[in-house]
Parts: C-alpha cells; structure tokens; sequence
C-alpha cells in the first residue's frame, strides 16, 4: 500500500526538521545568554515579544525565549512551576496579588539590589503605590512592567444631550442616575458597562471596589469575616440592581474585553474599569469613539478615594539559573528607555504606561493621552492599599485580599453573584453562602 | 457467516493437554505474547500516576502553603463526599455526558442514513460534515463562546437582528445565550463536534450490511420504513453501542467547554467534575482534595461501565475466538 | 446471488487487488458482501432527502465556514453587530501567526503526533490481534482493563505526571509528550483494531493455514488488506487526538517543545479583542489535521465499516 512509504518519509521528514525545533529536549540550557520568560498575553507584554531581538538581544547578546498565556491558563501555570520550583522559566509575570504571598512563601529572588545598582532605572519614578504592593520587608520583589488604577469612561456627547453632567469625582448615586438618563439614549444602546464575569479578578476587581467605598470589607483587621453584612450587602445589590437596570447585555459573560467592545461600537454609554482601557479607547485604528470620551475618577460613596491599584510585574523564581540575565532584562523592559522604543517603533499610545511618574511628562505621550493621562497619574498616586475602606484591614491590598485562599473564596463568591445577575438567585443567598466560606478562610487566620 | 467458538473459561487446572479442551501453556504464552508490550507500556505509564495520585489523596497538601504537607488518611475522601458542589459536578456530568451522547448519536444515525444514498456532492457532503470533529476544541469553544453565542456580536444575536431589519425593526432581540441557558449553550457545541464522529461510525455500520440481506428484502416487497426498523437497526445495534461508549468516555472528561464558554456558571449551573476538579487544583490549590476527587471518579466509572457493559451490552458477548 | 465486484462508489475494493498467496476465494465473498450498486436509490424520494441533507452539511460546517471567514478580516470587522460577512479582507491576521513564530509549534506538534501515532499502531496491533483472532483467555477483562485506564479525569492525573516528568528531568521534552499521547490513545487505538481484526474471515485464516503460511506469512497477506483500512482509520483518529491535545501539551511544555494548541491560547486576551486572530490561528492549525482527515475520509468510512462490530 501506498501509506507506508509515505508515512514513513514523513516520520524522516520530522525527525530531521526537529532537530532544529529542539524537540530533543537536550539542548543548550546551561547557555547563560538565554534566558525563558513566562508572560500574559497582553497587548503590552505582545510588544514587547515583537521588540526584544531588535533590540535588547541584539545590544546584550542574551536571546530571550517567550511563553505567552492567556490570564488564566499563566496564573495556573506560573503557580504551579513556581510552587513545585520546576525551574523552567527566569522570569515571569505576576501581579500585585501574588508577589507578597509568593515572596512571603521564600519563592522569588529580590530585585533591590539590582535596581540600586542601576541608576539609569531611577527607581525614585516609579509610582509609589506601585513600588509599595510588590516590596515585602523593605526589598523588592517584582520590577512593575505596567500598573493600572480604575476610573469612569463616559460618552460625552450622548451625555450631553440628555443634558446629564458628571463632576470630576462623582458618587455612585450620581453614575446610577446618569446611567438611568441615557439608558438607550441611541437605539440598542444601554447606559452602562459593568463587569459580570465570574472570577476573583474579574467581576470582583470593580466590585470590591464598590463594597470598599460602601463601607464593606472582606474581613476585618482581627479577621472576621464581612461578606454579609449590611454595607457588603448594599453595595452588591447596588451593583447587581445597576447591572440589571442599566447594564449591558450578557452582562453575565461580561469582562473586560467585552465591555470595552461593547463601549467601542457604543452599545453602552459609560463603563466603570481599569485605566488601562483608555488606550484602546482612544485609538482610531480599534475604536469608534475615539475622542468622544470623558473621564471621571472612580466614583466614591463614603471613602475620598475609590479607584482599585494592580501591577503586572516581573518576577524572578529562585531556582533560576541565569539571574543576572534574567534581571537585566526585567530592568530593561521597565525602562524609560524602553518605554521610547515602544513610542517610537509601535505608537505612543502603546507605551507600558502606570509604573513611572516621568512617562506622563513626555510630551509624545500627553500628545496621545491629553484626556485621560492627568487623571490616570493621579488615580494611581491616589490609591491607598494600605487603607483602601472605611475600617481597616488585615492585609494590604484594594480589590483583594492577599491571603492565598482568597482566589478560590473570591471566584466561589463572583459565580454566585454572576448568577444572581443571570437572572437565578438572590443576592441575600448568594452572600449567605459567601459568607460561610469566608468564615471556612478565616478560620486559618484567626489567633 | 460467523462462527463463535467459545473461550473456554475457567478450565480445571490440570496438566497441559488436548484432553481438557484447553491449549497447553506453552500456547497460551505464544498467545500472550503479542499483548504483552501494550499491556506493559500502559500499565507502566498509566498505573504509575495512579498510585501517586492515591498516595497524594492521603494527604493534606496545599501548594500555596508550603511546610504544611501532613498525612490524612481517608479524611479527603469524606471532604469529596460532603461537600455539595461535587455532587451537583456529578449530577451536571452525568446530564451533560448524556444529553450530548444521545443527541449525538441521534443527529448522527440521522445524517448517516441521509448520506447512506448516493446524491449529487455526496463526497463533499461527507468532508464538510467531518470539519467539526477535526477543529481543535479549544478553538471550537472558542469559536462557539465569542463568535455565535456573544450577545452583542455574535453570529446567532446578529442574524436575528438582520431577520428582524429586514421586517423594519431597529434590532434584533439580544438574547444571552450564554446566561439564560447555559447547559444547553454547553451540550449544543460539544453535540456540534462529536456528531460527526458517531455519524462516521453509524455510516460505516449502514454501509456494512449484507447486500444480499437487503436485496432479499426488496424483493419481498418490504417498504424502506420496515427495512430500517427489522433489519437495518437490530444490525446496527452494536454500531450504536460503540459509538456511545467511545463518546461517553471521552464527553466525560470535557473540559474545555465548560472551561471556555461558561467558566462552569452562573453559579455552578455547568460545573462538571473535571472542572471541579480543576478548581481544587487551581483556585484552592489543595491538591490531596483533588486527587481524592480523582480517584472517586475513577470507581464510579468502573462502576458504572461494568454494568453498563456485562448488563446492557452486547459488545462483550460477541464470541471471536478461534 | 449476485457476483457484482464492489460496491458502492466510494467504498472501494476491500483493500487490495488479491494478493499473492491468499485464497481469491474468501476474499471475494467478502466484498460480495458488500451492498451492489443501486440505481434505485437516487430515484427514491430523492430531491427531498439530497435537499435535507445538504441543508443539515451546510448547518454543521457554517460555524467553520465563519471561522475561516472571520480569519480574514479585521478584529473590529469581526465584532461587529450585525455580523459583516462582506468586510474587507486582509491576509493580516496571517503575517501576524508567522511574526509570532509558529512553526516550532508545529513541527512539535507533527512530531509528537506523528511519532505518537506510528507507536500506538506498533502496540496496538498485535495486542489487538492477540484478542481478536487468537484470542487470550479472559479476552473481555483486558479489553476493559485497557479502556478503564481512560477513566481518571486527565486533570486529575496532571499533577502526579508532572511531579513524576519533573523528578526524571524531562519536563519540556517532546518525548515526554510522545510517550503520554501514546499512553492516551492505546486504548481506543486497540478497542478499534480489535473490532477491525476481528472482521478477518476465518475462513480465509483456516485456508492459509492449510497452505502452510506462517504467522509472519498469514498477517502480511492476509490479514492486511483486510484490515489495511481499518489500520487507516485508527490512525487518523489517533493523530487528530494527539494533535488537539491541550492540556498536557500547556503544562509539561516551556519554550523548546511547546505544541500548536498552546501557541493558540497565546492569542487569547483579556485585554482588547481577538478574534480575528484566534480564528487565523485556529484555521492554521486545523489545516494539518483537515488535510489529513479530508484525504483519508473515504478510508475512514471504509476502514470503520470493516471494522464492524459484527
């Protein structure tokens, strides 16, 4: 028959074609000019896939080899090689939440006295929230690659013409009224965007904003669990009743890619998110509504501040073998100087931004960002992780909890709010059963 | 045409020789011998993790707190069998495995008796049919979850707002899909990939019918409809059963799907227990409870399919020996 | 009784031309078993049943269809609502999966699955052979032993594989994935070969016997036209499971034998759209398996109909 034959020119075929792949698995990697980067697949951490052999390969002669995840499948992974110390990657990205847990835990390697010893970083213009989530015992654990806080995005023309204004800092009363007003103020347009998709990052990140500035709290400092009380309560239901009312359609399977489709082809008029947004926003190649946008600070109830503090930052496991590598490039990739190659070779709109105070005064970059770069600084110089509510806290953080239950305890909780936004549940059931769990979480912590 | 010999089973152990009917040993190894390889290779790679994951159950071990490994006995497995949102994964498994498996099956034997006639373009047909099933599922969920089921842009809400324009309104209905109901949105994709599959194997078993048979019959006079039901299905009894049980196997271990287009909500509406388990593993990172969970699985399938096989099906009973 | 040769058009002759050696005879019978050519069947209720059946074809492959479609557009042509299946088109999307380096992925992820494949087949068969033609004694409890192995969820068997992969160093490592595909599909691969065997007339097994043929003998030329089909099958079925595999390949893999499914998820973002992209990616990849599926899809229906559970 013919098959064999080919069958078995094409087994050939591979066999020596793979010797190039490195499919061998042998290899050079006791190479010390190369190092493997574990990254999310964002559109910055895209950029600078596209940029490092130009450039930084090209200037040190260290080859930087890629693995790019989406958010959920990297988080699995990253915990998992970090945890078990598999010592496949330098380098990795992780978030505010995880450094301080990790670092405590002995998996990471510091990165002071890398970033003293190199004084073209300035370490002095990194925002100091920023700096402040990813240190733990006075040194730093991850070099921030981009940080984000949350505002408002509002449409300014179709408010206008329902004759709504909103002040710089508005409460969440005022949104609510404003959502109400242009709720279908173009046919199939709804008032607002919320995030509804389950996940402890991603419908509770806004969420557990509204809850800090209602009054509510996960825990208190000695620990007690709050996911019932009237003020965590108020702010859900505020939250959910909004969602429902106002909000976009399948606001169920709502994150952040699909609110801000749905802000870019104006099915809704406002979306409450990260900072982050407002490039995409205003960039006329992906977007709609470029220039019709205005921004407020993330809206306030009872505290003065709301706005939520996340990084994405490089992290190094210990077991890496190529540290002097690895941080060299981190250090690059946070880099003023690398912020004006991406300006320079891809568009100034795409520069990691909300790591450095100094990115703000470029001028080529308040050219692209003249309507949201002020208030994004400030959102971001103005988050108190430390102090985020109205009482205080056990641990440091805005829109989470830096305990390691807090992922499961979160997402369990977000699917039960989902659903109540799904149409199925109360949100009263939903929170009874949150609160039980979170008693389960506190049980550990509690002295 | 087949003659069944039955496998002599449980034969006096006495010397080797023809007089019991039993082959002499030194047979039964020549027998054996081919097996053997498969049967050592899977056993190494297989049961080797087996036994680690039944050691790993007897633990307490959460990753994330490191130091803290302790030794648990049983108590994981009383942990999997109270806790409530397992067995609301069991009862979504089960409606999920057999909702997609019977429709599967039903759709297929359909397509497979329509593409069993010879028609202009059957070849095509036939290639176009097995896309589905070639598409790699994480794709295909993909696919499903952003491009047909989105409520603002995807294919299902934009052709109905495109009926709707064309009888003058403004906007199609903007239905969640997604939300609204989820256990179907889940079981129509997975039917969408593994209909092909089932409707290849039921194809097969139609085109592997005796022609004299067949032709016996329409000389009898015997209408298409009588045909299908008396001689048709009772052949293709075992091509059914097959393809069910191959489809079982596998729709019970989905997890893409559930991953991908309802990250097992609203609630845990969609959850089954490969994505329980992947919670435990991933969110609370406790794994001794996840490989209890793991191995509470593995008996209850071999529960299930023992009976399932030794009590309902005839796959078993057919006698090859020679 | 009719002596007509073969059947229907795409089924064609059951293997080979006779080959030397095996009794023409038992051969023939079998494919006088096949259904004869029937001219009747178009005439019969026709236009009703073609038109339902291209209407169903057309159902099952439109989101395919869409997906390939939606390669070729733009991200924000692609989200649009109502869908604008008339946008313009651009290879873009294209350039962008080879910026981004996708060829390693596929030559491991050819490799894994090819090597994989031909592995299984070389176990698979004479196990299979040793429960079908000349079977064991206790023949149903292997075949259940084998299948049971399929039972623990693969999620559940991840960490104890990675713990014990990351022990023996061969974390990243397409051999890793090789090995753990071939575990993967051995079951199938046999519970196939071994309905496929079985199917082996005996009569024509009795008749080489007779001949004096040895076992080498007897399986060359005769058990292999039978089952050469049916040998096609199980091995196009096993390469697009390994091929598709995500989740071992995500985990056990880092950057030198990382696989094509995992070079897909990397298109997926939280952060802006994509799904333009991720159809080119999912187009690319399937192509490989489409190919080889719409190439041997006659096989496949052949090989799988004399694999007929009698």
């Amino acid at each position: 028959m013919v098959r064999r034959p080919v069958l078995a020119v094409a087994v050939g075929a591979v066999l020596v074609a793979s010797g190039c792949a490195g499919a061998g698995g042998g290899g050079g990697d006791g190479d010390s000019q190369s190092i493997n980067v574990l990254m999310v697949g964002n559109p910055q951490m895209e950029d600078i896939q596209q940029l490092t052999a130009d450039s930084f390969t090209k200037d040190t002669g260290i080859k930087v080899n890629f693995t790019i995840l989406p958010e959920n499948e990297l988080r699995d992974k990253v915990t998992q090689e970090v945890a078990t110390g598999a010592g496949q990657y330098d380098l990795a990205t992780i978030g505010a939440y995880e450094a301080p847990i990790w670092a405590q835990n002995g998996w990471l390697a510091e990165f002071t006295s890398y970033v003293d010893k190199d004084s073209a970083f300035d370490k002095g213009d990194l925002i100091k929230p920023i700096v402040d989530s990813l240190t733990v015992d006075g040194k730093l654990m991850a070099v921030p690659f981009y940080g984000e806080s949350s505002f408002l995005m509002y449409r300014k023309d179709i408010l206008e013409s329902k004759g709504v204004t909103l002040p710089e800092r508005p409460t969440w009363q005022q949104v609510a009224d404003a959502a109400a007003k242009v709720d279908n103020a173009q046919p199939g347009m709804r008032g607002i965007c919320l995030r509804g998709l389950p996940g402890w990052g991603e419908m509770f990140a806004p969420l557990t904003t509204v809850v800090n500035t209602f009054g509510g709290t996960w825990f208190t400092k000695d620990w007690q669990a709050q996911v019932n009380s009237p003020q965590f309560t108020e702010a859900v239901q505020f939250y959910v009743d909004l969602v429902r009312k106002h909000g976009e359609a399948g606001a169920a399977q709502a994150g952040f890619t699909e609110c801000l489709n749905a802000m870019s082809q104006s099915k809704v008029a406002m979306w409450y998110d990260a900072t982050s947004a407002a490039g995409s926003l205003e960039d006329p190649k992906v977007s709609n509504v470029a220039g019709k946008i205005g921004y407020a600070y993330a809206p306030v109830k009872e505290t003065e501040s709301a706005g939520w503090l996340w990084t994405w930052a490089w992290t190094m496991p210990k077991t890496t073998k190529h540290a002097d590598a690895a941080a060299k490039f981190a250090l690059w990739a946070s880099s003023k100087e690398y912020e004006k190659l991406v300006g320079e070779k891809l568009g100034w709109a795409r520069v990691p931004s909300g790591k450095r105070v100094s990115t703000y005064s470029l001028p080529e970059y308040q050219e692209v960002s003249a309507a949201f770069g002020d208030i994004t600084l400030k959102s971001i110089e103005g988050a108190k992780p430390t102090d985020p509510g109205t009482q205080e806290r056990p641990t440091v953080g805005i829109q989470y909890v830096t305990i390691p239950e807090f992922a499961d305890l979160g997402t369990k909780v977000s699917q039960e709010i989902s659903a109540v936004i799904a149409g199925r549940g109360t949100v009263q059931a939903a929170l009874a059963d949150g609160q039980k769990l979170a008693e389960e979480v506190a049980k550990k912590y509690q002295k | 045409m087949t003659t069944t010999v039955s496998t002599p089973s449980g034969a006096r152990h006495r010397e080797p020789g023809a007089a019991t009917g039993r082959p002499p040993a030194r047979d039964r190894w020549v027998r054996r011998a081919p097996l053997l390889p498969a049967l050592v290779f899977l056993i190494v790679v297989t049961q080797v993790p087996f036994l680690v994951t039944l050691v790993i159950s007897s633990l307490h071990w959460n990753v994330l707190r490191p130091g803290e490994r302790s030794f648990a006995g049983l108590s994981n497995y009383g942990t999997v069998f109270t806790d409530n949102r397992l067995r609301a994964a069991v009862i979504n498994t089960v409606v999920l495995t057999a909702s997609v498996v019977v429709v599967s099956v039903l759709v297929g034997l359909a397509l497979a008796v329509l593409l069993d006639r010879r028609f202009p373009g059957r070849g095509l047909a036939r290639t176009l049919l097995i896309a589905p099933f070639l598409v790699m599922p994480v794709a295909a969920a993909l696919i499903w979850k952003h491009a047909i089921y989105n409520p603002t842009y995807g294919l299902l809400n934009g052709s109905l707002t495109w009926v709707w324009e064309l009888f003058g309104a403004d906007s199609g209905p903007s239905v969640d899909w997604i939300s609204s109901m989820p256990m179907t949105a889940v079981v129509v994709s997975l039917v969408w990939q593994w209909t092909p599959f089932m409707m290849l194997i039921l194809l097969a078993g139609l085109q592997a019918q005796p022609g004299d048979v067949l032709e016996a019959a329409k000389v009898d006079g015997a209408s298409p409809l009588k045909t299908f039901r008396f001689i048709t299905l009772p052949h293709l009894r075992q091509y059914l059963e097959l393809s069910a049980l191959l489809g079982s196997i596998y729709i019970l271990q989905t997890f893409d799907a559930v991953f991908t287009i309802t990250q097992g909500g609203p609630g845990t509406a969609t959850t089954n227990l490969p994505y329980e388990i992947y919670l435990t593993m991933f969110r609370k990172y406790e794994y001794g409870e996840a490989a209890a969970a793991g191995v509470v699985v593995v008996i209850g399938t071999i529960v299930v399919a023992t009976f399932a096989l030794r009590v309902f099906s005839s796959l078993f009973r057919e006698e090859v020996g020679r | 009784m009719t002596a007509s040769p073969t059947a229907t058009a795409d089924t064609t002759a059951a293997g080979a031309p006779p080959t030397a050696g095996a009794p023409s005879g038992p051969l023939a019978a079998v494919r006088r078993r096949r259904r004869p050519k029937d001219p009747d069947a178009a005439a019969r209720g026709g236009p009703v049943w073609t038109l339902l059946a291209w209407i169903l074809t057309l159902f099952f492959f439109m989101p395919v269809a869409w997906m390939v479609l939606t390669s070729f557009h733009t991200e924000a042509d692609a989200a649009t609502n109502p869908p604008s299946p008339f946008a313009s088109i651009t290879g873009a999307n294209y350039s962008l999966l080879f910026d981004r380096g996708v060829s390693p992925f596929l030559v491991n992820s050819a490799f894994a699955s090819i090597l994989s494949t031909v592995l299984v087949l070389v176990l698979a068969v004479p196990a299979a052979y040793a429960l079908s033609i000349k079977p064991v004694e206790k023949w149903t409890d292997v075949m259940f032993f084998f299948l049971s192995t399929k039972f623990l969820p693969a999620i559940a068997a991840l960490l104890p594989i990675y713990l014990i992969v990351k022990e023996g160093g061969m974390l990243d490592n397409v051999w890793t994935l090789v090995i753990l595909y071939t575990a993967m599909n051995l079951p199938i691969a046999l519970w196939m070969m071994q309905s496929f065997l079985a199917e082996v007339p005996k009569e024509i097994l009795e008749a080489a016997e007779m001949d004096g043929a040895g076992l080498l003998r007897t399986l060359w030329s005769v058990v292999r036209p039978v089952a050469m089909p049916g040998l096609a099958a199980t091995a196009l079925i096993c390469f697009i499971f390994s091929w598709n595999e995500f989740m071992f390949a995500v985990n056990l893999t880092a950057t030198r034998a990382s696989t094509a499914p995992v070079f897909l998820v990397g298109f997926i973002t939280n952060e802006g759209l994509f799904l333009a992209r991720l159809c080119a990616a999912a187009t690319l990849l399937s192509l490989p398996v489409l190919l080889a599926g719409w190439a041997a899809q006659d096989k496949l229906v052949r090989g799988l109909s004399l694999g007929a559970v009698k």
